[in-house]
């Protein structure tokens, strides 16, 4: 029997690390070995730095909608209105009445005083700029709302069910089954549908069933995360040292098994505010003229078989969305690329 | 094997315990009125007759009462009839469609299957072609193209997409069409002249030897089908892709080559066959995904299915109806997950021996 000479894994490869005179930033020494390379392969691919600049751009439209639209009224989430006329305008239209405060940079870019429904609007004559730029907050919002409670309801349960194993264990994992056999987007319709009466239409009832119905991957993710996790050394030295349980669970395994979690979570944000604009362009949610991208793009429902004459409708906010989704994805496929076990190692 | 699908076969019962406790228990969200559609077709006019129902049908009873009653349903004490009762099939009355939601159900339902069985081989057999072509070709031209679609198939929200092919194949050019049939084909099927075998309507018109009514059903569902397709076709690239490129690099690979045969037979007979695995897990999944993806398709096209019955009662607040066929779905789905967990086990043995 001959072996070949191991590459450095594990352990080893940590070993190996400390003995190289390599220079270790600050940053890395944070992070720990694992979590940096995680993050340096994010930064790695063309097509994640580009999903990268998408993301960096739409926090930019969030921030500073008040000063790229400037709102109109009490409520800056509300689209303003030119009127109430059934019909589209075409972009580019005059304002007529309740004409907004022309943004600073208008007059520079094109030369003109007169403020105009600069990507047209919608029936009830909302207007589809402001729609798409107060939209992107909507998006945030949901976004961050709902990725930070299931990835919070998915911890628990899945470093519980991980932890304490046996029917415990069981039990859970036999809960994440149930609620993974239903279609989500059907239930997160109907659970919205179910909470609508109770709780008024506000952006509460969606983001509650997408919470409800969102939080098994998660579970599923960590409870494998610390299984793993779970057998290493330093675990067994705080059990013999007389740590209790829970504080073991949170304190010693948690936060060495939770990061892949955290970064995986926070690139799900594109599919979240997918599912939200889903759900308002089934007319579930918010109150019409709510700034939402979903809500912008249900007005084209009215006005299927004239889709060409009113093209605007569908494709600015339509390419809005997909854009703002691509962009969590392009991240999303290093991160997937960086965390795939076959991989460890070679970047 | 038999072991096996023992044990998966154990899971059935506990699948549909759990799905139905969560859906009654939202249910219970609701005010005993609304609920009182489970049982009985009118609402309640003054608070007397509300009062008399509530105690009627137990709907102030505790949790685990009132959901036993919900599974096996009342009987009518006056007509001896049943009244309400899951199990039984009766999943209520909706008060929005003015009819029972089993009827909804089955009305509506063969359509879906119509547009399901038409869209299942396409949903399947592109992304695999795709996949297994760019894996072949790799780092070229179509290789890159299929990496491209499939990051862009994957962020596209079918409904944007659906109401672009609707901008450009139906409203620009009248090629394609929303909804079910034209008028002259539904005055066709209506007047009883036109023979429905199966209720699927495509069929149903080749069974009549009726071209031209196939020809009217394909046009209706030809966006439809892309729809519900081209995000199943972007992951399944991408998964055969990287799933073949690693079989490529297998040592049987090699062999086969060595020995001298074709290039085609070596990727057709024998890296194809032994990628697929982590492709047919995906089938189970993206089957799934297609009943769930029905509601926003059905919805855009405006196709007469289970999927827009249940977003047009959830739009309207019919919370009974919606729930009814949440509990079909999720039937139809806890069968079609052991038909694929157990044909999985087939074609792979280290599933059943785990």
């Amino acid at each position: 029997m001959t072996e070949s000479t191991p590459t450095p894994t594990g352990d080893n490869r940590l070993l190996a690390e400390a003995t190289s005179d390599r220079k270790i930033s600050w940053f890395e020494r944070t992070l720990g070995p694992d979590n940096y390379r995680i993050v340096k392969g994010l930064f790695k691919t063309p097509a994640s730095i580009v999903g990268f600049i998408l993301i960096v751009l739409f926090i930019l439209i969030a921030v500073f909608a008040p000063v790229i639209a400037p709102p109109v009224g009490n409520d800056p989430m509300k689209i303003p209105r030119d009127g109430f006329g059934g019909k589209p305008k075409d972009p580019g239209t005059a304002w007529k009445k309740n004409v907004p405060e022309v943004p600073f940079w208008y007059e520079p870019l094109t030369g003109k005083t007169e403020w105009v429904h600069l990507l047209g609007t919608a029936q009830g004559q909302y207007d589809i700029f402001y729609g798409i730029i107060w939209g992107t907050r909507t998006a945030f919002q949901t976004g961050i709302l709902v990725v930070v409670a299931t990835v919070l309801i998915g911890v628990i349960l899945g470093s519980i069910a991980a932890y304490y194993g046996g029917w415990v264990d069981n039990l859970i994992m036999r809960l994440t089954d149930i609620f993974m056999t239903l279609p989500y987007i059907m239930m997160a319709l109907i659970f919205s549908a179910v909470l609508t009466p109770v709780l008024g239409r506000s952006l509460l009832p969606p983001l509650i069933a997408m919470i409800s119905f969102g939080w098994m991957g998660y579970a599923r993710i960590i409870r494998s995360d610390i299984l793993s996790i779970k057998e290493r050394d330093f675990v067994m030295a705080a059990h013999v040292s007389g740590v209790k349980n829970g504080r073991i669970l949170f304190k010693h395994i948690l936060p060495n098994a939770i990061f892949p979690t955290l970064v995986l979570a926070s690139l799900g944000i594109g599919d979240v505010v997918l599912g939200f604009a889903a759900l308002s362009f089934l007319g579930i949610g918010t109150e019409v003229g709510y700034a939402d991208w979903g809500q912008v793009l249900s007005f084209s429902r009215n006005w299927i078989t004239s889709l060409d004459k009113y093209w605007y409708i569908v494709v600015f906010p339509g390419i809005t969305l997909t854009l703002f989704v691509m962009g969590w994805n392009l991240v999303g496929d290093a991160m997937r690329d960086v965390l795939d076990p076959r991989m460890r190692g070679k970047t | 094997m038999i072991n096996y699908i023992i044990r998966r076969l154990l899971m059935v019962p506990l699948l549909l315990l759990g799905v139905t406790l969560i859906i009654f228990g939202m249910l219970q969200l609701l005010g005993p009125v609304e609920r009182s559609a489970l049982y009985i077709k009118d609402f309640p006019k003054n608070e007397k007759q509300v009062e008399g129902i509530i105690r009627q049908y137990g709907l102030d009873r505790p949790f685990l009462e009132q959901y036993f009653r919900w599974l096996t349903g009342f009987k009518n004490p006056v007509t001896g009839e049943r009244e309400g009762g899951i199990l039984f099939g009766d999943f209520g009355y909706s008060r929005t469609a003015s009819q029972d939601v089993v009827d909804i159900i089955t009305n509506r339902f063969p359509n879906t299957v119509d547009l399901a069985l038409w869209t299942v081989f396409p949903m399947l057999s592109v992304g695999i072609w795709m996949g297994v072509k760019a894996a072949v070709n790799q780092n070229k031209f179509f290789d890159q193209a299929a990496r491209v679609y499939s990051i862009i198939g994957t962020s596209f929200p079918t409904f944007v997409f659906g109401l672009l092919l609707l901008m450009l194949l139906y409203a620009k050019t009248q090629w394609l069409l929303p909804g079910k049939m034209s008028d002259w084909v539904s005055q066709l099927v209506f007047s009883g002249s036109f023979k429905q075998y199966t209720h699927l309507l495509s069929l149903d018109a080749l069974l009549n030897g009726r071209l031209d009514i196939f020809w009217d059903a394909l046009r209706h569902m030809v966006m439809p089908i892309i729809t519900l397709s081209y995000i199943s076709w972007a992951t399944f690239v991408r998964v055969t892709r990287s799933s073949m490129l690693e079989t490529l690099r297998m040592d049987y690979v090699t062999t086969a080559r060595a020995k001298g045969l074709k290039e085609q037979d070596v990727i057709n007979d024998h890296a194809r066959p032994n990628a697929m695995l982590p492709v047919v897990t995906m089938m189970g999944s993206s089957i799934a995904g297609l009943l769930g993806g029905v509601v926003i398709t059905e919805t855009v096209f405006n196709y007469p299915g289970i999927g827009k019955a249940a977003a047009d009662a959830a739009a309207q607040l019919d919370v009974v109806t919606t729930l009814g066929m949440a509990i079909f779905t999720g039937l139809i789905l806890i069968i079609s997950n052991l038909v694929v967990d157990v044909l999985y086990a087939f074609i792979d043995p280290r599933v059943r021996l785990a």
